[in-house]
């Protein structure tokens, strides 16, 4: 996990020596358009260079995958979600990795109030219960995915900044 | 029916696959008992790989297995994780299995292989023992299972450690899947068996008490549940003495469900009902008309 500024992140899993080498590149080009432009980049610019920076090795590609969060130009949470060479969507919701499979369909009804009928909508989620939604989520995953385990670092990003919480999980 | 079989075996025999008509004849004699293993699908599997469809995968308890013998007997340890590729299947099941009032075997490798094998030969000692009128040994298991293994060629995945205390004393083996078997006085098998044996060769020492055997038991298993990922859960740990049998499961959960931080009980209307029929219970319908059949 990097923290590549004060309203944006992002998360890379997959090879870890193109993980390594990826997020130095994106750290040095967040710098220098910082250097550059006087302000930090926004977060919907991160995400498409991210993209055309994994697409520029389209045929060597990146071993990872990726996803960048923040917030945007607006104010508003986003969060964009990557294929090895760079194919990416904005999404309110998106979860990758080994145990995708398990916490995409309880993100589907948590957050997104898939199959569930007569739900108030319109009340906005609370920072606590996003918090304690995540925690829960990665208990549960890794109760039935064996490489999910040991810790989560939750990474809480408002305007204010970015609050990083660890929780223990199931070390087995 | 008879014209069906004939056109069928005509069929076989034009593209001159005499075993395969013999399978069929074999199939349709309706008298006698298919004996054993059924390898019936093993053609129609076979081309449907090569079709590029995927088999279904074996449940393995990719697992921690272990015994060790101690002054008085011999105590078993296994871990409860059962893994069908890297997702848990079951996360509380029995890896030691009851063989004999005094044998117990831990497997180890595809679930039900381990499964069927010790039901099997616990199922022999049974009648060996109704046989000789004496008690059954763990020499006798041993044997049973060897053979076993070794006529299957290691297609049948159990690897085991069996122990147990009989006339000659504490004993404990390892049984492999191809069937080669050692006796040693502390054994690990299984995924996490690295881990396991790390531990037993940092603490093993000879003539231990029920407690200090127990005790390295548990941090055999425990070792590996915590650094082999297809390990986990709780350790359960079997006792064997002479005349005495002990079986802690769990003997120490070591990773517990951890507490749901939020709430997530869904209010009623969730599911919204779009019809309902009532319905009614057995005892309410009156009969109306009877007649009693005969059956010739």
């Amino acid at each position: 996990e990097a923290v590549v500024s004060t309203q944006s992140t992002g998360g890379s899993v997959g090879f870890h020596g193109d993980v390594l080498t990826l997020t130095k590149m994106m750290d040095a080009r967040l710098k220098q358009y910082l250097h550059t432009h006087g302000k930090e980049m926004p977060c919907e610019a991160i995400a498409q260079m991210l993209s055309t920076t994994l697409y520029y090795r389209r045929f060597f590609p990146y071993y990872t995958y990726n996803m960048v969060a923040g917030l945007d130009k607006q104010g508003k949470g986003c969060v964009f979600s990557y294929d090895p060479v760079g194919s990416y969507e904005r999404e309110s919701y998106r979860a990758s990795g080994s145990a995708s499979a398990i916490i995409q369909p309880l993100l589907d009804n948590q957050i997104g109030f898939k199959n569930q009928s007569n739900v108030d909508t319109s009340i906005p989620m609370t920072r606590e219960r996003v918090r304690d939604l995540v925690r829960d989520i990665f208990a549960a995953a890794s109760e039935r995915d064996i490489y999910t385990g040991d810790e989560v670092e939750i990474a809480i990003i408002d305007k204010n900044g970015i609050e990083t919480v660890r929780y223990p999980l199931r070390s087995d | 029916g008879v014209q069906a079989v004939q056109t069928f075996q005509h069929y076989f025999k034009q593209i001159n696959l005499s075993m395969a008509s013999a399978a069929v004849e074999n199939f349709l004699k309706e008298d006698e008992e298919v004996k054993g293993f059924s390898f019936e699908n093993c053609r129609r599997n076979a081309f449907l790989a090569k079709q590029g469809a995927e088999m279904p995968k074996a449940r393995k308890t990719g697992t921690t297995i272990c015994g060790v013998i101690f002054n008085e007997g011999v105590v078993l340890g296994a871990d409860t994780r059962a893994t069908g590729g890297s997702i848990v299947c079951d996360l509380n099941c029995e890896k030691i299995h009851y063989i004999a009032d005094n044998v117990y075997c831990c497997g180890a490798g595809t679930a039900a292989d381990t499964e069927f094998t010790t039901k099997m030969i616990s199922s022999k000692m049974e009648l060996l023992k109704l046989r000789t009128g004496r008690e059954g040994r763990v020499i006798s298991a041993l044997r049973m299972l060897k053979q076993y293994l070794f006529r299957y060629q290691g297609h049948i995945s159990a690897a085991l450690v069996l122990g147990g205390v009989d006339v000659n004393g504490p004993a404990l083996y390892t049984v492999y899947p191809h069937g080669s078997t050692d006796k040693l006085p502390y054994v690990t098998m299984g995924s996490g068996s690295l881990a396991a044996m790390s531990v037993f060769e940092d603490g093993f020492k000879l003539g231990m008490n029920e407690e200090e055997a127990k005790n390295l038991v548990f941090h055999a298993i425990r070792a590996g549940i915590v650094n082999d990922l297809g390990s986990g859960s709780n350790v359960d740990i079997t006792v064997i003495r002479k005349g005495n049998v002990e079986v802690f499961r769990p003997y120490q959960v070591v990773c517990k469900k951890s507490e749901r931080a939020g709430d997530y009980t869904f209010p009623v209307g969730t599911t919204v009902v779009t019809s309902s029929t009532e319905m009614v219970p057995f005892s309410a319908l009156t009969v109306t008309d009877e007649e009693v059949m005969e059956i010739s």
